[in-house]
């Protein structure tokens, strides 16, 4: 870790001025923290943190509708943990489930399908949420229910895709980002080639990177050789789940039971193509459209800045709620509710660092 | 969320498989890697594996980890 350091200090120096990269995924960010990384970088090199955090992009609106799927009295609610304590407009799973609705936390969405086996007169939703690493589960899932007929099993899908939300936010002229760690388990799914729009188009240096503090530490030394040699490709850090393809049947099996569509990112707004949305050929697994879900117009809380947050616009500390009336225990926003939201983050690691 | 942990295969039935996490057993669905095999390491995410580690990439894991251990 030392020597990494000491080459990243080194090369800091060469490439002469201030960098500023973005880690794009939540895991990334929760393990920069836990380990101090951030400790070990010159003050030159910057590590800022962007959307790859499920939970924490999220609509409001996706929420609203969960919520009311809950209120269902034949409904029950499956969902990944962290999505139940996001607030709502006006509540959120967990309250509804102290109310009496059946809302039930599963590890991965073949327990939501069971659950669907096993009580054949409940409509049995999952909620959809999570990128390409995702995707591939909650496909072949519902490929699985088709198969064996389970007719009350649903998924309320949210799920997005990264590429074209860093593109945006390369487009958003407010970020200066210098250079990406890009998801690493995402890219175990989509393969390195995904990246290569980035470096060719907009050349910034892309870095896909593993998850101990020693792989991220290579990924920064790696972004940074690739700034002094006013390089920029797209390098593989996390050789050791990562190659330039990706995992082919998983990518099939998201483009048999998905198809790409426009999604609202919290914070974001609606990205274009950035979202997957289920195909008509699976509609009877589309909880949307068999339980007739209606998305309204939501309303975020009035002084809750987890937007800005996910586009590094601000870091955490510069929202008047951070740490007073928004904490892990009363979160106002998804930032702060994930354990991988960078709001949980500086509040868990860095609030004195940060205040 | 996109959280994924290596695991060991102990058994095997069909598409599905019985990982050991540090000794905690759990079945998981292998039908998206390559010829999944008994004793092979996998990286699991929500209950599927999405990637094979060799040996050798087992051991590359493990020393990465030990050399970040006080």
């Amino acid at each position: 870790m030392n020597q990494l350091a000491g080459q990243i200090a080194a090369t800091a120096q060469r490439v002469g001025r201030s960098v500023q990269f973005m880690e794009v995924c939540g895991t990334h960010t929760m393990a920069a923290f836990r380990s101090g990384l951030r400790q070990l970088l010159p003050a030159t090199v910057k590590l800022i943190s962007g959307p790859g955090c499920p939970v924490c992009v999220t609509d409001t609106n996706f929420i609203d509708a969960a919520i009311e799927l809950s209120r269902r009295p034949e409904v029950t609610v499956t969902t990944f943990g962290d999505l139940i304590r996001v607030p709502g407009s006006e509540s959120s799973l967990e309250r509804e489930r102290a109310a009496g609705a059946q809302v039930r936390v599963v590890y991965s969405p073949t327990d939501a399908l069971a659950l669907a086996r096993e009580n054949p007169r409940r409509q049995v939703v999952f909620l959809g949420v999570g990128f390409e690493t995702t995707a591939p589960a909650v496909a072949w899932t519902i490929q699985e229910a088709s198969r064996s007929n389970v007719g009350n099993f649903s998924v309320l899908a949210a799920h997005k895709t990264m590429p074209h939300a860093m593109e945006a936010l390369l487009k958003d002229q407010q970020v200066k980002i210098d250079g990406f760690i890009c998801p690493g388990h995402v890219s175990v799914v989509t393969g390195a080639k995904m990246y290569r729009f980035i470096t060719e188009q907009y050349r910034i240096p892309c870095v896909i990177a593993g998850f101990e503090p020693g792989d991220m530490l290579k990924g920064i030394a790696m972004l940074l050789e690739q700034q002094a040699a006013a390089r920029a490709e797209v390098e593989v850090e996390y050789t050791r789940s990562v190659n330039e393809s990706g995992n082919v049947a998983a990518q099939q099996l998201i483009a048999e039971v998905f198809e790409e569509a426009d999604a609202g990112w919290r914070g974001i707004g609606v990205i274009p193509r950035s979202g997957l949305a289920i195909r008509e050929k699976y509609a009877a697994f589309d909880a949307a459209k068999k339980l007739g879900v209606v998305f309204r117009e939501a309303k975020p809380h009035p002084g809750c800045r987890c937007g800005d947050v996910l586009r590094a616009a601000i870091t955490p500390p510069e929202c008047k709620l951070f740490g007073t009336a928004c904490t892990p225990v009363n979160p106002f926003g998804p930032c702060m509710v994930s354990s991988e939201g960078t709001c949980a983050a500086y509040y868990k690691y860095s609030r004195q660092v940060a205040a | 969320m996109c959280l994924a942990v290596p695991a060991k295969i102990v058994e095997l039935r069909g598409e599905t498989a019985t990982i050991s996490v540090d000794g905690a057993l759990r079945d998981v669905n292998v039908s998206l890697v390559d010829e999944p095999r008994l004793g092979d390491y996998v990286l699991v995410h929500a209950g599927f594996a999405i990637a094979k580690w060799d040996e050798s990439e087992y051991a590359e894991w493990r020393a990465i980890q030990e050399a970040a251990s006080p």
